[in-house]
């Protein structure tokens, strides 16, 4: 025991796990960082009452002890924003985890001390305003390529607007030096090529905008019917193994954003493993880099610290506002949104505060709300168009759907992809249900895709309906068997069972299926459906069901979706061809002369 | 109550408590002890029980004993604190010996001989720095390797209930667990918890007959053991595995039996302390509490070795539902399923064919692994397996005869899926290659068109044309629910 602890006036009066009371703290500021002991420990106080503060420790307390001495730091809990977040991988509070590795192997040891970015990196900063102009806050003053597909713009931090007095000329710089000086009425400013930021502050924008462009994923039975829009919160709920986590794994690398943020939130080391492995090998589709070059990952695994958690979701969203504030269009993953609510569960309860619904804080909906409405699609500061979306995992106990996580989510999303645990057990992936799923966007998305396809809403509409009635028709098979149904109606299950297996299930581990482009989406859609549309006019011909299942389009048509990739369109158009001329062929046979078939094949 | 300074030993003797209540003693005004702190607690008798400080402040320090507070009086109770937190000593000369639930020698062995420490709760694995499982364990059971495959560092607990033979399958998993092209074989550690001197006895037969005890090492905090002591045995046992993967480089096999009975002791400090609880009654921190133990498997960086784990539990009545198995699956990486239903038509491993699922089979089987058509297999056979049971439903209602030609198809398949794929001898051993011929047997019986998902090639390659009890009439007329 060191006297000199004892003496220091700010120091620990209790340990309890991650929460930490300390006396002597007259001087703090709620939010504020304060280090505990001498490993230093990283904390936040969380509550202020007289001299003594309550610290949420972001780091294992083990062997804490009272008298433990608290250093205060000033400052609320700030991330580091500039060149160098991409690509890299950090824990809830920021630290780098390759940094961590190098300095320490493995394991994560405690009162760890890395700085976010590389401090000593040259970047190549480029320019883009000159001596007397003026500048206004969160305009841009130059230009950095962080990776092949990122012009990562050196922005002048909200709340600071003048006069740019002298701007740094092309050539290296580190992030810490100073690339403009700008004349403010409080005197002169120095611009880095970094700026903090507090996680738990939204980022000033000028305006929210409506959405009016989906966010394309390539995932089927999203884009075709449960869009999300560049801008907009999606929440995707399910029991454990339904796909939650491939789901967003699929949409962190196909979706058309320019940055991608994901958050592992409570969740298992390995799936993060698995996106470093994966992510610098897979090519978006578009550009043809590697997908790593434009994203962002935060760890903070299950095992990792609770309270560290409970940041991590801000740690994101704040890394997501920054690039937002270039005029980008970021996309966020938190996988999952139910740990972090855990996390405040288990870190209120520790302060003794009332629980609400299970055991929650009062605050949870207030706190989802604030999370998802740092989202959307705005004008920036500069002027720019640029978006925030939003996909949370929600985990909910037994599967069960009326808990508070996912009900109080409910409000505040407009995007609902329901995992269905029978679809998963039937190994159906992505096992999104598509009764239970609901989008919002739908309209604010259809002009954007009614120029892949005019008739794309009543493309979707027709597909859905059918889905619909197949639903009600098998419950009646499940009383007395489908032996009682007419053919017409025959042929909606089996055209169901056509769209179940061939549009709406989509492997993430299938080389030609895993990305589907808008246009085979269509043409698939409009494949299936040809062959509704000639069956039913079939059957009204008197066309028995079993001969139009018996067509050798059939197969081919439940296997199209992997046979052939994004680039074969053509092959797509020739299997639509042959559905054509096969049900044709049925048609001579059964319908004798004057009675052609209705329905104009669909363009 | 009195402090008494003890000059021979470590640290401050105290002599008294404020409150004994259930699994917890509550110190006064103890100086210098921190949070999670080891104790050591005399009892009456003057033997130690040991302990771990849960909240530690000035005033006060909260004491949960891991032995049992049974027979301790707040007057008689002597506490040392020793000044750190709860460490075991690691040694590879662990390998072959027995231990009970906090790590001491249960055998006639002496202490091991060790220089190394580890504090018990270990360290957060670096997800940066973790190497991601892909190494394919040939289990010798069908229905694990063609469809749940296990690869080598993964987390694959049993799912189980009261009376269903997950014992068996463990043992025979561990028996018979091999890399297809390496000889290394898996050392084992075991942690029993709450679990009675049967089992403990069948486990360690088990590993005496296949020749495994010299590479086994056991920790058993059995069902008369003090229940609080099984909340470090998991850990205590993880620890050494640790040793034993990252520091000796060896391939672990851990098994934890039963994580039910653990977490009933959580849930029981959990009430002792006033806590709001959660789902039934379990402590709302269970699941950061569990996923402390279960993310504790894997691989990394800068070592050869590994830990896979399997954790037994039994899902009380039977329900998947309940938060023990809920929160395990949400941490695992998948969960083998036991099914009533199948054990009592006599299907040895009765392993339920939908609800079980390997999580990392998708990156450890398949072309440069197993085989080529082992995704798609699996993957077919899930899919026609959950056709069998929608069909199965309908038979019940309108009766095994009404159903479609195909639909009978359908039930044939399910049975020779279950009589001829899953059941199989607790002592036989299939290869993977066996398996997937058996795979494609059963699949056979089906018309090759109901096998969407496999594509031509493979259909040329694998299916048998003229399958045995596999109908020959063309085109399928129709079927139960389309
Ligand atoms: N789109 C998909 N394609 C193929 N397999 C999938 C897909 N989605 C889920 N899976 C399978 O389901 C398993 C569980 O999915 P995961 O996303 O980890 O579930 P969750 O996060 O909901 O627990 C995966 O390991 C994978 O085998
Ligand atoms: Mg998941």
């Amino acid at each position: 025991m060191t006297v000199a602890s004892r003496t220091t006036e700010s120091m620990a009066t209790r340990i309890s796990g991650p929460i930490v009371t300390a006396s002597g703290m007259h001087a703090a500021q709620m939010y504020e960082v304060v280090q505990v002991g001498s490993l230093g420990l990283v904390g936040e106080v969380v509550r202020l009452v007289g001299d003594h503060a309550t610290i949420q420790v972001y780091e294992d307390t083990t062997m804490i002890k009272p008298g433990a001495p608290i250093l205060c730091t000033g400052a609320p809990l700030s991330v580091w924003l500039g060149p160098g977040l991409v690509g890299n991988i950090y824990d809830g509070i920021q630290r780098p985890l390759p940094g961590i590795q190098a300095h320490s192997g493995a394991w994560i040891r405690r009162g760890e001390k890395v700085a976010p970015l590389d401090t000593e990196k040259l970047w190549a900063f480029e320019p883009v305003v000159e001596p007397g102009e003026v500048i206004a806050e969160g305009h841009v003053i130059g230009k950095v390529e962080e990776t092949p597909l990122v012009d990562h713009l050196i922005m002048v931090p909200p709340g600071l607007s003048g006069t740019i007095r002298t701007v740094a000329g092309k050539g290296k710089y580190r992030i810490t030096d100073t690339v403009a000086v700008v004349e403010t009425p409080e005197g002169p400013r120095d611009v880095a090529m970094y700026q903090q930021w507090p996680v738990r502050v939204p980022r000033p924008i000028r305006q929210r905008l409506r959405i009016t462009e989906p966010l394309i994923t390539g995932q089927r039975i999203i884009d075709t019917f449960f869009p999300i829009g560049k801008g907009g919160a999606a929440a995707i709920p399910g029991g454990f193994g339904t796909g939650k986590t491939i789901t967003q794994h699929q949409l962190a690398k196909w979706s058309d954003a320019d940055i991608i943020v994901f958050i592992g939130c409570g969740e298992r080391g390995n799936e993060m493993t698995e996106v470093l492995r994966e992510f610098p090998e897979l090519k978006d589709p578009r550009s043809g880099r590697p997908l790593m070059e434009r994203t962002i990952l935060i760890a903070n695994t299950s095992n990792m610290p609770v309270a560290a958690r409970e940041v991590s979701i801000y740690t994101g969203i704040t890394l997501a506002e920054y690039y937002r504030d270039m005029g980008k269009s970021v996309a966020v993953f938190a996988d999952s949104t139910s740990r972090w609510a855990e996390a405040l569960r288990e870190l209120a309860a520790r302060l003794e505060e009332m629980p609400a619904e299970e055991g929650f804080p009062a605050s949870l909906p207030t706190r989802l709300a604030q999370f998802y409405e740092r989202g959307g699609a705005v004008t920036t500061l500069a002027g720019e168009r640029a978006s925030v979306s939003i996909v949370g995992a929600v985990s909910p106990p037994g599967g069960d759907f009326s808990e508070p996580v996912t009900q109080h989510t409910r409000r505040f999303i407009r995007c609902f992809w329901a995992l269905d645990t029978e679809l998963a057990n039937a190994r159906h992936y992505p096992s999104i249900h598509w009764l239970h799923s609901y989008s919002e966007y739908v309209e604010d998305v259809g002009l954007w895709w009614k120029k892949e396809a005019a008739d794309w809403v009543e493309l979707r509409t027709e597909a859905l309906t059918l889905l619909q009635r197949e639903e009600r028709l098998q419950q009646i098979v499940q009383l007395v068997g489908p032996d009682v149904l007419p053919d017409v109606q025959r042929l909606i299950l089996f055209i169901a069972e056509i769209m179940k297996d061939g549009f709406l299930a989509q492997s993430a581990f299938d080389e030609n299926d895993m990305y589907c482009s808008p246009e085979r989406q269509i043409s698939l859609l409009r494949i299936i459906l040809t062959l509704y549309h000639r069956g039913r006019d079939l059957i009204q011909g008197g066309v028995p069901l079993m001969r139009i299942r018996s067509l050798s389009c059939v197969p081919l048509i439940m296997r199209a979706k992997s046979a052939y990739g994004n680039e074969e369109l053509g092959k797509l158009g020739e299997l639509k061809q042959m559905v054509m001329e096969e049900t044709e062929a049925l048609a001579k046979e059964y319908i004798k002369e004057g009675t052609l078939l209705c329905t104009p094949p669909s363009t | 109550m009195h402090t008494t300074f003890d000059l021979e030993d470590r640290g401050l003797q105290y002599i008294g408590a404020s409150r004994i209540e259930g699994p917890l003693v509550v110190v006064e005004r103890v100086r210098d002890v921190g949070y999670d702190e080891t104790v050591e607690i005399l009892d009456p008798t003057g033997r130690p029980r040991i302990g771990r400080v849960l909240d530690i402040s000035e005033k006060q320090a909260v004491v949960q004993v891991l032995e049992g507070t049974t027979g301790l009086s707040n007057k008689a109770l002597r506490t040392r604190f020793l000044g750190e937190s709860f460490c075991l000593p690691v040694s590879r000369h662990m390998l072959g010996r027995v231990f009970d639930g906090l790590g001491r020698p249960a055998d006639d062995g002496p202490p091991p001989l060790s220089a190394e420490k580890r504090d018990v709760n270990g360290m957060p694995i670096n997800p940066y720095a973790r190497r991601y499982p892909r190494e394919f364990i040939q289990t010798g059971l069908s229905a694990i390797d063609g469809m749940n495959a296990l690869v080598r560092g993964q987390k694959l607990p049993i799912f189980s209930g009261n009376g269903l033979p997950h014992d068996r399958v463990s043992a025979q998993i561990m028996r018979q667990a091999r890399l297809l092209d390496e000889e290394v074989e898996f050392s084992m550690v075991f942690a029993a918890m709450g679990v009675k001197h049967d089992v403990a006895e069948f486990f360690i037969r088990n590993f005496r007959e296949s020749g495994a005890l010299a590479r086994a090492v056991m920790f058993f905090s059995l069902a008369d053991s003090p229940s609080v002591e099984r909340l470090l045995t998991p850990r205590v046992a993880l620890t050494l595995a640790e040793h034993l993967a990252f520091d000796c480089g060896q391939h672990v096999l851990v098994l934890l039996t039963d994580m039910t009975n653990y977490c009933e002791s959580l849930r029981e400090v959990g009430t002792a302390r006033g806590e709001i609880p959660g789902r039934k009654g379990y402590p709302g921190y269970l699941y950061s509490d569990l996923a402390s133990i279960y993310e504790r498997a894997g691989r990394i960086e800068g070592s050869p070795g590994s830990i896979t784990q399997m954790a037994i539990l039994t899902m009380p009545a039977d329900d998947i539902s309940h938060p023990v198995p809920d929160l395990t699956g949400y941490i695992t990486e998948g969960q083998i399923v036991l099914d009533r239903e199948l054990f009592q038509r006599g299907v040895y491993p009765p392993i339920a064919g939908l609800p079980s699922l390997s999580r990392l089979m998708k990156d450890g089987v398949g072309k440069g692994y197993t085989r080529e058509d082992h995704p798609t297999l699996a993957s077919q056979l899930f899919a026609c397996y959950a056709y069998v049971k929608k069909v199965r439903g309908l038979a019940d209602v309108i009766g095994e005869e009404e159903l479609s030609t195909l639909d009978k198809q359908y039930l044939k398949f399910g049975e020779a899926f279950e009589m001829r794929f899953l059941n199989q001898g607790e002592f036989e051993n299939r290869s993977i290659e066996t398996t997937l011929e058996l795979g494609w047997d059963v699949l056979s019986t089906l018309p090759k068109d109901e096998l969407h998902r496999v594509s031509d090639a493979l259909l040329k390659k694998y299916y048998r044309e003229k399958a045995e009890g596999q109908a020959c009439v063309a085109p399928p007329f129709g079927s139960a629910t389309r």
